[in-house]
């Protein structure tokens, strides 16, 4: 693998290779010492066009831990955003020996077009483009699941495990790179939002749903994952009011009662607790949400692990 | 320098054999006595009429970094036009008397094609307030065609004045179709593969909308509109409809649209965005018929050049546009004639007479009348190519970059001179 841009990136065996990968660097980051030497003298550069501190601390820490120099670029903000293309901050960047560049960028297929001109050269990793995927965010998401449903998950995938995923699936990379990687794994996921929402294409008719309650009876999920909700949406008529939006699609704790006991719950973060999710819902034990957290840095790990170390493939 | 040539057996739209006789730059019908004549072989080559595009930006004046009125002049002659339709979206606006008179004069100047220019309907495209039609129809430009292209006049009022307005100097409003609350941000054709790319959709409906809206006003006011690159199969239907009820509708339709798919857009290369976007496989089916059955009037290029910069970025920070003038014949031979739709006819009528007749251009599209000044295209439908980046545009925004096409243009016969002759420019310095 040279580029990290789609969940579609892996088959079925590379995920689940690509997860037991995580389980190792998972290992390290329970050590005492949490380092290991493997990309000393690598360089990975966080080029963020948006913002997203937990995303480009999760990548920061994943490439320290393996021992690579991280260089920060947030182009959101800064002095030269103003007019500079995505092409001439890569290229800089590139020029200071950047072997890896995370990307971070409000425009789809910008990851792909990254790798896919002659701009640079080196790995790109997609850290979110638009809202089209958020590779790393589905392998978190992944681990967080299969960890959930068994004692030893190595060589494991998702055969069966149902998902629900709740909220804004028209403009979620983090839904979008789910379903890639999940169904890959052998889940059956299902979506559910607002009509306005949840465009029935990407799943199929059958696998979409309107309302959460009818969801929930229906799919039996072993997995609730909410999205976050943009506030835009709703200026943009996507939906009426928060209090709706909650009222309807929110997890709440009569919600989280209709649930399997062991149904796990996943929230990419940032939460709009009291909006797509309530306090009880995040604070239950059913509330997987910092395991993500903790296995996005061994995702993240796993990835830079198997872009960067080796040989550099002739491309 | 005499403007006496014949064009020996070249074969005409009804795949006759022709002599053509031009004496003094018009068509005559046998050459006069004692006339010296230029003689050139034209076996092989098949004669038409040159070509009118409604639809070209030429960028000047304002963007003369992506196309000059006499870079794009030359695009034309090389692409076997001898009319272009200058649209007004430039800097300053083509929405006076002045700039429509200036960017006729460039055209004149450079002399390569008749730059016909077209005038804003509204102030500064900005769809608040009508431009001063009348003017610049009794300017020296002699404006027919008016359009707020690039902007669609989405104010139903708006749009009811311009077309009640132009009816007194037979004018026509060519209508960009674009209901823009349907549009907002949008990236690509809306359906599976934008949901699939997460690119904000363009829906065919936001067409189809205000080409409907247009149609009834058109009726009410019993005047005439033309449809700015139709690109969905539903707006063939609906002018199809419109037509069969009478009401005075003309429609163009780009060689892209004719051509290419929104699945280029998988690979997020910008050189494939464009405004109506490229859409699927069975609108441009659609769109092949309606070209062939009479319901869309015209090939019209859109040809829209932009500097690198502006294609080599992100998909979304990426401008609009392809270039178009060069590659229009190709596509119009493979699409009518090398797919055994139609004939050379009918592709006469979509590259040249119907335009000409829409926008009111006495000259063009005269084809071999007798009397009549030469504006001629001589192409070679056997002729092989491979497209290069490198054109007579000064922009190199070109999707067909590396694709092969099948017949070309030989020479182009503006104004009784050659403009264009064996595949060269003919500066008209060198005349
Ligand atoms: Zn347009």
């Amino acid at each position: 693998m040279r580029h990290l841009l789609s969940a579609a990136d892996f088959s079925h065996d590379e995920a689940v290779a690509m997860l037991d990968l995580a389980e190792d660097m998972a290992e390290v980051n329970d050590r005492e010492v949490k380092k290991l030497p493997t990309l000393r003298g690598k360089t990975v550069v966080n080029l963020f066009f948006e913002d997203s501190t937990r995303t480009r601390i999760s990548f920061e820490l994943a490439a320290k831990r393996l021992s690579a120099d991280v260089i920060n670029f947030a182009a959101k903000g800064s002095s030269v955003s103003k007019g500079e293309s995505l092409k001439d901050t890569a290229q800089t960047l590139e020029a200071m020996g950047a072997d890896a560049i995370v990307l971070r960028h409000s425009s789809s297929g910008s990851a792909f077009r990254l790798a896919h001109t002659d701009w640079v050269d080196s790995s790109i990793i997609n850290a979110g483009d638009g809202s089209h995927e958020h590779p790393t965010q589905a392998l978190l998401d992944a681990m967080t699941i299969r960890q959930s449903l068994n004692q030893d998950v190595r060589g494991k995938d998702l055969a069966g495990v149902r998902v629900l995923i709740v909220g804004d699936i028209s403009h979620s990379r983090v839904a979008r790179s789910n379903l890639l990687l999940l169904t890959t794994l052998g889940a059956e996921v299902h979506v559910c939002g607002p009509a306005t929402l949840a465009p029935s294409s990407l799943v199929g008719k059958e696998r979409v749903h309107y309302l959460l309650d009818e969801a929930i009876r229906q799919v039996q999920p072993d997995v609730v994952m909410m999205l976050r909700v943009q506030q835009e949406r709703m200026t943009a008529s996507f939906f009426p009011t928060e209090r709706e939006y909650s009222r309807v699609w929110g997890l709440n704790k009569s919600r989280l009662s209709a649930l399997d006991d062991k149904t796990i719950v996943l929230h990419p973060g940032p939460m709009n607790r009291g909006l797509e999710i309530d306090a009880a819902s995040a604070d239950s034990k059913n509330s997987k949400v910092l395991h993500q957290v903790r296995n996005g840095v061994s995702v993240r790990m796993a990835v830079l692990y198997s872009l960067l170390s080796g040989e550099k493939e002739n491309a | 320098m005499p403007r006496n040539y014949i064009l020996q057996s070249a074969t005409d739209v009804f795949g006759k054999s022709v002599d053509v006789v031009i004496e003094d730059g018009a068509i005559v019908e046998k050459p006069a006595l004692g006339v010296e004549h230029e003689k050139i072989d034209c076996s092989g080559l098949t004669v038409l009429p040159g070509f009118v595009d409604l639809h070209t930006h030429l960028r000047e004046p304002g963007f003369e970094q992506s196309e000059t009125v006499a870079s794009g002049s030359r695009a034309a002659a090389a692409g076997g036009f001898t009319a272009i339709h200058a649209m007004a979206n430039t800097f300053p606006v083509a929405d006076t008397a002045g700039v429509v008179e200036q960017v006729a004069r460039l055209g004149e100047d450079a002399g390569l094609v008749h730059v016909q220019p077209i005038g804003a309907v509204t102030v500064g495209l900005k769809g608040e307030q009508l431009a001063e039609l009348g003017a610049m129809a009794q300017s020296k430009a002699r404006v027919r065609i008016f359009s707020d292209d690039g902007n669609c006049v989405h104010d139903p009022a708006l749009m009811r004045r311009a077309l009640e307005y132009v009816k007194a100097f037979d004018g026509v409003v060519a209508q960009h179709a674009q209901e823009p609350r349907l549009t907002v941000n949008a990236q690509m054709n809306e359906g599976a593969l934008s949901a699939k790319l997460g690119l904000a959709g363009w829906p065919g409906v936001a067409e189809e909308a205000i080409i409907a809206r247009d149609l009834m006003l058109t009726e009410l006011t019993s005047s005439r509109l033309h449809v700015c690159h139709v690109s969905t199969a539903g707006s063939v239907e609906l002018i199809r409809q419109a037509k069969l009820r009478g009401i005075r509708v003309s429609a163009e339709v780009t060689p892209h649209h004719l051509l290419l798919t929104e699945d280029l857009a998988s690979g997020y290369d910008p050189i494939y965005k464009v405004n109506p976007p490229l859409r699927k496989q069975s609108d441009v089916d659609a769109l092949r018929a309606g070209l062939v059955d009479g319901t869309i009037d015209v090939i019209a290029t859109d040809h829209a050049p932009h500097p690198k910069e502006s294609k080599d970025t992100d998909w979304a920070s990426a401008a609009f546009g392809m270039v178009g003038l060069e590659s229009a014949y190709s596509i119009a031979q493979q699409v009518l004639i090398d797919s055994g739709e139609s004939s050379f006819e009918r592709l006469a009528e979509v590259l040249s007479t119907n335009a000409s007749a829409i926008s009111g251009l006495t000259d063009q599209g005269t084809y071999l009348s007798v009397g009549k000044v030469a504006n001629l295209t001589l192409v070679d439908p056997e002729f092989k190519t491979q497209v290069e980046s490198k054109t007579q545009s000064m922009s190199e925004n070109n999707p067909y970059v590396g694709r092969s096409f099948t017949g070309g243009v030989v020479h182009t016969i503006y104004d009784g001179q050659f403009s264009y002759r064996n595949r060269q420019i003919v500066e008209r310095s060198a005349l």
